[in-house]
């Protein structure tokens, strides 16, 4: 990509979402401000000028929404002027819940290829598997998650695990979905050029199959990424954690530190989008190493 | 005498479908001797895959007898006693060239010398050397089928069953794949069944022709045709060409006649 083609391609339609999403932001932020900043102000007899008026409401201690500029000094101040180890630095927490999200992350992959390869090759599977797979997935992960750490933590599991398990829990759905269809992707005339060679079915699988599913793999693991951090903040919500993005929002709501919150999502955001941008570098590396033409 | 190494007896194949069974193969008997080179002639539809796939153990007949190098089917591909050439050239996307033709030889087990050794004279064959690092999509159609056959020579079968190579290509590489296919076979003495359904290109290539005709697909006609080792391609203006050109043109017509 040139740079004048980047720019007219991702800078420019990027950027005029981010402006109008700003706006609204600040629209918001004034409106539901505003209500409380006028009652304050009427006990404290103030009279403000509009432009006053308007700041007052853009700076409160703790806003009903807190205004981006807001949200912005709190990052700046808890990312780049605290120690990243100190507790009070968000990349500190962003770090512990990402090493559960990883650690999630890789047991949820690990799991959903296996189930796919099993229900790719074992019939019985295919018909008995996939219905519980997905019933498994209608359970609603805020009301089983308290109860799975509850239950760790009774026998004892305690820390990285727990929060690691219900991440687990939501990321090997979809990369087992996406497996088994990458897996099935392989056409007749390749499925019969392998049998002509009197290939077993292992052979099948390391040299057709799993090169196939390739595509499929990638895509299914960016989803799945996002559901691991997902699962890991979730995690941490129900223990009153003592550290993690899901106890940063945890902590705020408790104090109704509307900044931290928002903070604390912005963190997780940022968290999610270098994570999901790693699996797609990687896959994109990946593709051109096995032949697929320059986009 | 050679010996018969493709014997068919009253086969019969009939596919069960939605819309009801298809007869696919009726009453097929031929015997096909080792170096001859078989060529299967008739309009589509008429089973020539489902037959050359019954040979190579793809479908299951459901009447009759087949076995190749005395063996069942099953056995034979067991045994990898034959290469296919598919009608695509089904290479895989994400294997160079060298790749593609180290497919077969990696599931048998050989190791890299071998491996190398046979990459590199299977490739020299069908004129592509150079191209070893290349991925499918970076060469032409021909030059991928000529990929697909130095797969299947690098095998080193008795046996080469192709089912329409050269139909998805323009007239002038045919030709000169057809060229490059009877030298290989003078070469390699290999025996060839070769689906067609161009009559210059199954006079030109075959020492026996089976007229074929559909609905159900049977056999029609036998025609011998020998024009001699070393043809090259201006034997087809010969009045021994034309004669057998002109007597599959007839088989073809008489067994498809009563479609009409
Ligand atoms: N797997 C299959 N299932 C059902 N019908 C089939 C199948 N394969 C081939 N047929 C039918 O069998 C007949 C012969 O097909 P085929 O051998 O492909 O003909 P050809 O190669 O001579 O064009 C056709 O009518 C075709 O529709
Ligand atoms: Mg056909």
């Amino acid at each position: 990509m040139t740079a004048t083609g980047f720019i007219k391609d991702r800078l420019v339609p990027v950027g005029s979402i981010l402006l109008v999403i700003l706006i609204a932001w600040y629209f918001a932020a004034y409106s539901m401000n505003a209500p409380f900043q006028r009652d304050f102000d009427r006990r404290a007899g103030e009279t403000r000028t509009s432009v006053e008026f308007l700041k007052k409401t853009m700076s409160q201690p703790k806003p009903t929404m807190p205004a981006p500029h807001q949200v912005a000094t709190n990052l700046w101040k808890n990312t780049l002027t605290v120690k990243p180890w100190s507790k009070r630095s968000l990349v500190y927490h962003s770090w512990v819940t990402l090493s559960a999200t990883l650690l999630g992350f890789a047991m949820g992959t690990a799991l959903g290829v296996a189930i796919a390869i099993g229900i790719v090759h074992i019939p019985a599977l295919d018909r008995s598997f996939l219905p519980w797979i997905i019933a498994s997935q209608t359970i609603p992960i805020l009301a089983t998650a308290p109860m799975i750490i509850v239950l760790l933590a009774a026998i004892g599991v305690t820390g990285l695990l727990p929060k690691a398990l219900i991440s687990t829990y939501l990321s090997f759905f979809p990369v087992a979905v996406g497996m088994v269809k990458g897996l099935r992707s392989p056409d007749v005339l390749h499925l019969d050029l392998m049998r002509t060679y009197s290939a077993n079915r292992m052979q099948t699988l390391w040299k057709l199959r799993i090169p196939a599913s390739v595509p499929f793999f990638f895509t299914s693991m960016k989803v799945a990424i996002a559901a691991s951090l997902i699962g890991a903040i979730v995690g941490e919500l129900p223990t009153g954690a003592v550290a993690g993005i899901g106890s940063k929002l945890l902590a705020g709501s408790y104090y109704s530190q509307t900044v931290d919150i928002f903070a604390a999502l912005i963190a997780g955001s940022i968290v999610a989008i270098l994570l999901v941008t790693a699996v797609d570098v990687v896959g994109r590396f990946v593709n051109t190493r096995m032949g697929a033409k320059s986009q | 005498m050679p010996e018969t190494v493709i014997s068919a007896q009253n086969l019969d194949l009939t596919f069960e479908t939605n819309d009801g069974p298809v007869h696919a193969l009726k009453d097929i008997t031929l015997d096909i001797a080792e170096g001859e080179f078989v060529s299967l002639i008739g309009p589509s539809g008429c089973g020539k895959t489902t037959l050359l796939r019954v040979i190579a153990d793809l479908e299951t007949p459901t009447g009759g007898t087949v076995s190749v190098n005395g063996m069942t089917p099953d056995e034979a591909r067991l045994a990898r006693a034959y290469g296919y050439v598919f009608q695509q050239s089904a290479l895989l996307p994400w294997r160079t060239i060298e790749e593609n033709v180290a497919l077969p030889l990696e599931v048998m087990g050989l190791d890299k010398a071998t491996r190398n050794q046979r990459i590199v004279s299977n490739l020299e064959l069908v004129n592509l050397t150079g191209f070893e690092k290349k991925f499918p999509w970076q060469l032409s159609g021909g030059m991928q089928q000529r990929a697909s056959i130095a797969r299947a020579l690098a095998v080193e079968p008795a046996m080469l069953l192709m089912d329409e190579p050269f139909g998805a290509l323009d007239e002038i590489v045919r030709d000169h794949l057809n060229e490059q296919l009877l030298k290989l076979w003078a070469k390699t003495k290999k025996t060839v069944v070769f689906v067609t359904h161009s009559i210059p290109e199954a006079v030109f290539l075959s020492t026996k022709i089976v007229v074929m005709s559909p609905r159900p697909g049977r056999i029609h006609e036998i025609i011998d045709c020998n024009l001699g080792t070393d043809r090259a391609l201006d034997i087809r203006e010969t009045p021994e060409f034309l004669r057998i050109a002109h007597q599959v043109r007839e088989g073809l017509k008489a067994g498809h006649s009563y479609d009409e």
